[in-house]
């Protein structure tokens, strides 16, 4: 078997899998709104994607976490209808919706029949433009907001998440959680929730993909109606973050048999040149699945984790190169040690030959997996306008991870990746571990 | 509105199938059960390779052996080393996993539809094949300790559910966790797994399911040629477990923990699950789920304890009947600041009195027969979904033709069904009632 798939490998290398037919119509309404449209008649609904540029970076001072209890009352209640009677209209329609807000972005998803189309988006209109925010919806809401946060306040993931973002981005609305904390979120009122409203959800921001039985033209006047009426102009968007991040290691005691870790150091720009060869480095480094060098030493070698992964974070206004897991409080030592050395050891040695075709055809392979639903390719499709990239990139995009060689890894890890520079957020009660910076 | 409790969304699974044409089932002469789901959307391919074999099918004295041979699944046979058949799907631009719950273990990839001769052929290898070296089973065992460290030890909503499944079922397997206790983990064997290994791991106990770009036919000819040649096992046998003797005293519990901020209100009733060509009572329970819980702004728990008393900031019900044995159906309920949970559960039990006297309100009940409709249409969206539902169905006892009668027999649920089904499953002898709390703010349950 293994020699059946060594000779499979050697075919696979020129026979990447073929990328599902995704035709892209890039589409303007009559009103001059962009959208992305994948026509897809084999079935009777269409999924539409529409994201604001900005989400909970555009909180004002001393109200954080007013964009995503804003999000939260889009759906209880609008125009004639309060937050039940909005509801039931939803359900007669079979129509979904979903709001959500995070550190970049405002997003709002919603699914529905051929059959319904018009009423849906008619509702659809009336929550983005004509929400009630009704003080009782508000109040309910924010009693859900605010038991989130005292529960995240005990949650060891949560807590090492914050205190991360803390010691990275400080006073930078990166460095707060998004949901705000127990004062800023009571002290928010109704009149907030319009002001935030307006700054966040406006035409200068917004991106729009759809997916399924829908006309280019039908999609146009769809936009024009939903969209026409909201602000021209939102908010500024706050200025790039300064990525301050000392070095070392902090503690936060909490007492669970098991510690959890939260570590990174600085990462790299979307639209950098070396993109590509950090996102294949950090595939072989700790990426997804089990064959990254971090599992492979921490979980498979040593059993000290049940698993651990790193990722690129390229936000708009900063950039961090982060990974987790959790350990016995007895072996998170350990499993820290092991993470230190395998970062020092891919800085100085680069990868293999090897690791990084395993890693290309991986990437390469998987890439169009990904397009396997109406949703899932709505969503991919905005998230590349938001990230500012062409159509094309979804021809291009594995040529230019084939593009990257071991010598740009071997730059890449040793200009980028700094063992000295990593910052581990520990939250439990680690045994042996020296806190310090 | 937010979630507060991510599992609550399980309230409105509907379980729906793909439409009858786009499936194709077929048995190879050494027992394996197979079936097909067409999607030609997308060049990609899912194999699962479903056991009829879960926790609750394992000896006692060795909880968590069924959910440790899936990891140690990985680990290699004759002609894949340790850890080189996730590499191989990976370097094949594909991923792969595993599941196990108390009825079923689950493995699958998911990969461009022109390798699924290669998948298959390992999986197939895996089947009957598989090698345990010394030092990889105790590693591994290390892994799963970690596991449950993570997802039960460190998390006191876990522990409770725990706590609350080994209450509510006075036999039954049920009652054990999945991940296993901890002490019985901590003496697994490999001699334990191989045993597990060797009694169930054989094509005439397992289902097949191949969704995606792919044609019957020619499933059918990689099937024959990769896992026809497997010998079936003698000793699969009918899966007889104990059964619960009559429930007669109600059970209550209370865990108090430092790392708790949200106190909850918890209760599950024993009730009936989907039984092959008696779906009915279940598709009743279903409705009923959907109609107290599913939704907070409609549902007769949200409407009564969000809206009208205000004592609530989330409150729903739960049910999943796609099961072998005897199931649960649940009732929840976050107070708000300042109600306890004693006022909470008064609340609870008052609007389940309502709703039985007053009856199944018209317009709610159709809205949701409305969103039926509409989830068999989005369901086709989701190939992985769709495996799923067979393939949970299909180890849990149902046959093809139950999973794709379901929706039929939901659509036809009345509301005297509904009310019917709720007044046999809302009995307090059968249920557990739990209580979550903050540490130092203990209430003495009633």
């Amino acid at each position: 078997m293994i020699r059946a798939i060594l000779a499979g490998l050697a075919v696979v290398l020129l026979a990447v899998p073929a990328l599902a037919e995704v035709k892209v119509q890039q589409v303007t309404s009559p009103r001059g709104l962009h959208a992305w449209l994948v026509e897809e008649h084999a079935l009777p609904f269409t999924a539409l994607e529409i994201r604001f540029r900005g989400g909970t970076s555009l909180d004002r001072p001393g109200k954080r976490g007013e964009t995503r209890l804003m999000a939260a009352l889009i759906e209880e209640g609008a125009g004639d209808l309060d937050a039940q009677a909005f509801a039931e209209a939803r359900e007669a329609l079979a129509a979904e919706f979903s709001f959500d807000a995070w550190d970049d972005a405002l997003s709002v998803s919603a699914r529905f029949l051929t059959e319904n189309r018009d009423a849906s988006v008619k509702l659809l209109k009336s929550a983005l433009t004509r929400t009630r925010f009704d003080q009782d919806a508000v109040d309910r809401v924010r009693a859900q907001v605010v038991s989130i946060i005292q529960s995240e306040d005990k949650d060891p993931d949560a807590i090492a998440g914050r205190v991360f973002d803390e010691l990275a981005f400080g006073d930078h609305p990166y460095g707060s959680s998004r949901n705000g904390t127990v004062e800023s979120v009571s002290a928010l009122t109704r009149e907030d929730m319009f002001d935030a409203q307006d700054r966040v959800m406006a035409r200068d921001r917004v991106y729009v993909s759809a997916v399924g039985d829908i006309t280019a033209a039908e999609l146009g006047a769809l936009m024009d109606d939903l969209l026409g009426e909201l602000p021209e102009i939102g908010g500024l968007i706050p200025p790039r973050a300064e990525l301050l991040l000392p070095p070392g290691v902090s503690v936060v005691g909490y007492d669970s048999p098991q510690s959890v870790v939260v570590f990174g150091q600085e990462g790299i720009r979307r639209d950098d040149p070396d993109f590509f060869a950090a996102f294949v480095l950090n595939h072989i480094l700790g990426g997804q699945g089990f064959a990254s060098r971090l599992m492979e030493e921490v979980r498979e070698k040593r059993g000290l984790t049940y698993g651990i992964g790193t990722y690129l974070a390229p936000m708009d206004l900063a950039e961090t190169w982060q990974g987790s897991f959790a350990s016995a409080n007895e072996k998170v030592a350990e499993a820290i040690g092991v993470v230190r050395t395998e970062w020092a050891r891919i800085a100085a040695e680069g990868v293999s030959d090897a690791e990084l075709q395993a890693a290309k055809t991986y990437l390469t392979g998987s890439y169009p997996l990904r397009f396997d639903g109406n949703g899932p390719i709505a969503d991919i499709l905005v998230g590349m306008q938001l990230d500012g990239l062409p159509v094309d990139y979804l021809v291009n995009r594995n040529s230019y991870v084939e593009a990257v060689t071991a010598e740009d890894i071997k730059r890449v890890a040793g200009g980028l990746l700094n063992a000295d520079d990593l910052r581990f957020v520990v939250v439990g009660q680690p045994q042996g571990l020296d806190q310090g910076d | 509105m937010i979630d507060l409790l991510r599992w609550a969304a399980v309230a409105l699974a509907f379980s729906l199938p793909a439409h009858a044409q786009e499936v194709s089932t077929f048995k190879l002469p050494n027992g394996l059960d197979i079936v097909v789901i067409e999607d030609h959307r997308a060049p990609v391919v899912v194999q699962m390779v479903w056991y009829r074999a879960g926790a609750a099918d394992e000896p006692r004295g060795v909880s968590g052996v069924a959910h440790f041979l899936e990891h140690l699944m990985f680990k290699g046979t004759d002609k894949l080393a340790p850890g080189e058949f996730s590499k191989t799907v990976e370097a094949n631009g594909g991923s792969d996993n595993a599941f196990t719950s108390w009825d079923y273990t689950a493995y699958y990839q998911r990969v461009a539809a022109d390798r699924l001769d290669l998948v298959m052929e390992m999986e197939a290898d895996r089947m009957r094949n598989l090698i345990l070296s010394e030092d990889d089973w105790k590693t591994e065992r290390e892994v799963i300790i970690e596991e449950r460290n993570q997802r039960t030890d460190s998390d006191p909503s876990a522990i409770f559910g725990e706590q609350r499944r080994a209450a509510q079922y006075l036999n039954h397997p049920y009652g054990i966790p999945v991940i296993g206790w901890r002490h019985e983990m901590e003496g697994l064997t490999r001699q334990d797994a191989l045993d597990w290994y060797r009694r169930f791991y054989a094509p005439n106990n397992a289902t097949l399911i191949v969704a995606g770009d792919v044609q019957p036919d020619a499933v059918r000819a990689l099937a024959e040629k990769h896992y026809g040649p497997l010998e079936p096992s003698a000793g699969i046998a009918e899966r007889k477990r104990v059964s619960e003797p009559p429930q007669l005293a109600e059970r209550r519990l209370s865990l108090a923990d430092p790392r708790v901020s949200q106190p909850v209100l918890m209760r599950t009733y024993l009730a009936p699950e989907r039984d092959p060509g008696a779906q009915d009572k279940a598709a009743a329970l279903t409705m009923l789920a959907a109609l107290l819980g599913g939704n907070s702004q409609t549902s007769v728990l949200g409407r009564k304890l969000l809206f009208d008393t205000r004592q609530a900031i989330q409150a729903g019900a739960f049910y999943d009947g796609t099961s072998l044995d005897d199931t649960t159906f649940g009732l929840y309920v976050v107070p708000a600041e300042g109600v306890t949970l004693a006022a909470a559960e008064k609340a609870l039990d008052d609007a389940l009195a309502e709703f039985l006297d007053t009856g199944v309100d018209a317009a709610q009940f159709e809205r949701i027969k409305t969103q039926i409709h509409a989830d068999l249409i989005y369901a086709r969206d989701d190939t992985r979904g769709l495996a799923n539902e067979y393939g949970q169905a299909l180890t849990t006892g149902l046959t093809v033709g139950d999973v794709q009668d379901w929706p039929r027999i939901l659509d036809a649920v009345t509301a005297q069904d509904v009310l019917a089904a709720a007044r046999e499953v809302f009995d307090r002898r059968r249920a557990v009632t739990g209580w979550l709390m903050r540490d130092g703010q203990e209430e003495t349950m009633q």
